[in-house]
């Protein structure tokens, strides 16, 4: 126990402190995993019994970074991106990996490693390249697309990669029976395909029938931490099925994540993964980082600085030229072929792979890592190289007008009556709102109806960030319960300075809590229907429609510079009722329209009654009408 | 002088000139611009502020299509309502008095389709009348009227021309360089011969 709270304390202590000062020098949170790693090595003799546990228990990061990625693979977006996706990113991991592995062998390395090291080549870092593109703000122009497809195809093609290693080691060496033979090998080998593809066949229609109504039940009950244990349990169950029947848990993951990809409870799924993924990748780059021999960077120091630069040059020359190829302009071409140029997290887990099956030695592991590391420690280099890059084209005369981001996109939180009238009016002006509601039955009735929506408190965070909080242009607040929408306006007009937020207030007093919170337009919820009502009644009474319109447009007009009036009044904190100025205010807006009560209507009538005045002549043209008369 | 631009256009497509007469007008700086259907989409106009717009400008611009012979209903409204008895006209008010009335207006038929034997029987200026009349019952100048006839297609080079000479026309008159008071005596303000005022 003492142990393994040293180990907890050492590791956790190292990331933060280590990933809050690299995401500072604007590295991004692996740089400062690995950093962590190096430090805390040698104090904790990583090489000794405690790490290998440690290890096993961090490449389920990988799994669930998998799982992710396959939540977020939207068939469609894949048809959308196909050219793209198969030209650019096929052309892309091919020709690195034909290029490097050339280089390799002639460099003297085996065929194998020279092929291991191409695929480790080939894949850059999804994870600080749509970071950076994101935070940018680059993501939806040209450039970013296209390097967003080619991230996307390399994910894809771990899966292939991570396949063949095996068969790469079965070449070189006697297979590694370190993990032991398992029931699997003892079958037969017509057996042992049919329950692999019985295997996958069974996850896929796991994922697609039985997945629903379980997670269903589990979201009724109510109790989240029960969900998230039940998010967790698909993830540990496929690893553990995948690798029974031989094959990489990682594969089953992805795959499990495509069929849950389109489920109503993605984004629940996705916010109880994500912590843990984070987590234990974190803990995956901080082996990697333990495993790194500072001994060797003193001695190899000149190696590692060769190899990184040879590694970003063969990428930049296999990517601009692609880029060109596939017509991108020059702008976006340098983004791609710039923002691709490190390798990624995945190299690292194809390293580890090789060192296990011995293809690699461990010099040549450490070597690599490094290489890797420099690699993506540089990369905030290339984007500043890119917008330099930019204004020098910029200057040239060409325009950036396509590289800028596409129309934003609509929040609508809450999916009750009121909700769903809002989102209605959306849908019919060609609008795709994300919708969220908490109330699982009703967002599986919406589906029903075509409606894109999700399961999950909207007041949560996190799951506002995954809905686009961050890049979203509007958000609809109309859920019922009256502090929750207090709360997720103040976290929208913090996550986002510039969204426009449209909030459903209960009453006058709700109102102002919502005003002071930031929400740009507020509708009390019930003020258009009763006014609505009024309308109706003032007709059946005789008055003319027209009239009546009038004067509804003045009442409305003046209760809501009432409101406004008395917002600046309101504090938030102190209760109304022992707020005089709220009090005397309040008697001051109601004045007119409780004059018109009364029947003292000078006031209000006096506004309904302006304009409509018919011309008269004044007394210089009547005096020349009389002229011209006489 | 101080411009203000009341520009009036209910269908406001990516295609239509107006809509690209109006962003030439935005892009002259100094001046007020007013998308009348933006601010009202409701038909509620606000009365004090539109006579404040008025009292605080020099020449007003009015700028829409030809609907029917006259204007779009948004504008008719805006007649109606802002020009009151009292602010407008009227022996206690007349506060509008000495300013300038500019119509800038496209129509849909050719030029020879306004004329006694063309299909509109009637020039375009008497189909203005009403509008001249009423900027002369405020004792406002009306200026002769900035035209484009067969305003059907955005890309035709009369258009575009019309677009780029309404931008400069502003400007002018922003800035001062056009003799407005040797205007009122033409026919109609051509982007050709526009009387532009020596440099002082």
């Amino acid at each position: 126990m003492e142990g393994l709270t040293f180990y907890a304390l050492a590791y956790l202590a190292a990331a933060v402190f280590a990933v809050i000062i690299s995401r500072r020098l604007g590295l991004g949170s692996v740089v400062g995993y690995i950093a962590a790693g190096v430090i805390v090595g040698p104090i904790l003799h990583v090489s000794g019994a405690g790490s290998e546990y440690l290890e096993q228990f961090s490449e389920f990061g990988i799994v669930m970074m998998l799982f992710l990625i396959g939540m977020e693979i939207d068939p469609q977006m894949v048809w959308r991106l196909r050219g793209k996706l198969i030209g650019l990113g096929g052309l892309q991991v091919v020709l690195t990996l034909v290029a490097v592995g050339v280089f390799g062998t002639l460099l003297g390395f085996s065929w194998q490693q020279s092929a291991l090291f191409g695929c480790v080549v080939a894949l850059s870092s999804t994870a600080i390249v749509l970071q950076t593109l994101e935070e940018k703000g680059l993501l939806e122009s040209d450039g970013g697309r296209a390097s967003f497809a080619v991230l996307l195809f390399q994910d894809l093609a771990v899966i292939p990669m991570l396949a063949c290693i095996p068969m790469l080691a079965s070449v070189t060496t006697v297979t590694n029976s370190a993990h032991g033979e398992t029931f699997f090998a003892t079958l037969p080998g017509w057996a042992s395909a049919l329950l692999t593809l019985g295997a996958v066949v069974f996850v896929l229609a796991a994922g697609h029938y039985l997945s629903r109504p379980v997670f269903r039940a589990i979201a009724q009950l109510g109790l989240r931490e029960v969900f998230t244990a039940a998010a967790l349990l698909v993830v540990v169950a496929i690893a553990a099925l995948m690798s029974a029947v031989g094959l990489s848990p990682a594969l089953g993951a992805f795959l499990a994540g495509v069929v849950l990809a389109n489920s109503e409870f993605k984004h629940e799924l996705q916010n109880d993964i994500e912590p843990f993924k984070g987590l234990l990748l974190g803990l995956f780059f901080m082996t990697i980082g333990a495993k790194i021999d500072l001994s060797i960077l003193l001695q190899h120091w000149a190696i590692v600085l060769v190899a990184t630069l040879a590694m970003m040059l063969i990428k930049v020359g296999v990517l601009l030229p692609l880029a060109w190829l596939f017509r991108l302009r020059a702008t976006a071409a340098w983004l791609f072929a710039l923002g691709l140029a490190q390798a990624g997290e995945f190299g690292f887990v194809l390293l580890s792979l090789g060192r296990e099956r011995n293809i690699f030695s461990e010099e040549m592991v450490s070597i690599s890592i490094l290489a890797i590391t420099l690699g993506m420690v540089l990369t905030p280099g290339l984007f500043i190289l890119f917008d330099r890059i930019v204004t020098l084209l910029d200057s040239r005369g060409a325009t950036r007008a396509d590289d800028e981001p596409e129309e934003g996109t609509v929040i609508v939180a809450g999916l009750g009556r009121f909700g769903q009238i809002v989102n209605r009016m959306l849908l019919a002006n060609g609008h795709k709102p994300v919708v969220l509601d908490f109330r699982a039955d009703v967002v599986d009735d919406l589906r029903k109806f075509g409606i894109r929506s999700f399961f999950g408190d909207a007041g949560r965070p996190d799951l506002l960030d995954s809905a686009g909080l961050a890049k979203a242009n509007v958000i609809v607040v109309a859920i019922d319960d009256q502090d929750r929408a207090v709360e997720i306006v103040t976290y929208a007009r913090r996550a986002n300075p510039s969204i426009k937020i449209v909030a459903r207030a209960y009453d006058r007093l709700h109102y102002y809590r919502l005003s002071d919170a930031g929400a740009d337009y507020i509708v009390r919820e019930l003020f258009g229907s009763s006014l609505e009502a009024a309308v109706l009644t003032l007709r059946s009474l005789g008055m003319h429609p027209y009239e009546v319109e009038k004067r509804r447009n003045v009442f409305i007009e003046q209760d809501l510079a009432g409101l406004k009036r008395m917002a600046p009044l309101f504090d938030g904190v102190t209760p109304v009722s022992d707020n005089p100025d709220f009090i005397a205010g309040f008697n001051d807006i109601g004045k007119v329209i409780e004059n018109a009560m009364l029947g003292n209507r000078t006031a209000y009538n006096d506004l309904v009654r302006r304009g409509w005045t018919p011309p008269v002549l004044d007394d210089s043209h009547a005096l020349k009408a009389e002229q011209s008369r006489q | 002088m101080r411009v203000l631009v009341l520009f009036a256009h209910p269908a406001q497509r990516k295609s239509s000139i107006n809509r690209a007469m109006a962003d030439a007008a935005r892009r002259v700086g100094g001046l007020t611009f007013v998308d009348l259907y933006e601010e009202y989409p409701r038909f509620q106009i606000n009365i004090d502020r539109e006579q404040e717009r008025l009292l605080d400008h020099d020449v007003i611009v009015f700028q829409f299509p030809i609907y029917w012979y006259s204007t779009p209903s948004l504008l008719k409204e805006w007649q109606d309502l802002v020009l009151e008895y009292g602010f407008a006209y009227g022996p206690q008010g007349k506060l509008l008095a000495g300013k300038f009335a500019l119509i800038c207006v496209t129509t849909g038929g050719r030029e020879s389709d306004y004329s006694a034997t063309g299909g509109n029987n009637y020039p375009l200026r008497q189909f203005l009348l009403p509008l001249q009349q009423t900027a002369t019952l405020c004792g406002m100048k009306f200026l002769p009227p900035f035209v484009l006839h067969a305003a059907n297609h955005i890309g035709t080079p009369e258009a575009q021309r019309h677009i780029a000479s309404y931008g400069a026309l502003l400007r002018a008159i922003t800035a001062n360089q056009l003799d407005l008071d040797e205007a009122l005596t033409r026919d109609s303000i051509f982007p050709a011969d526009l009387p532009i005022m020596a440099e002082h």
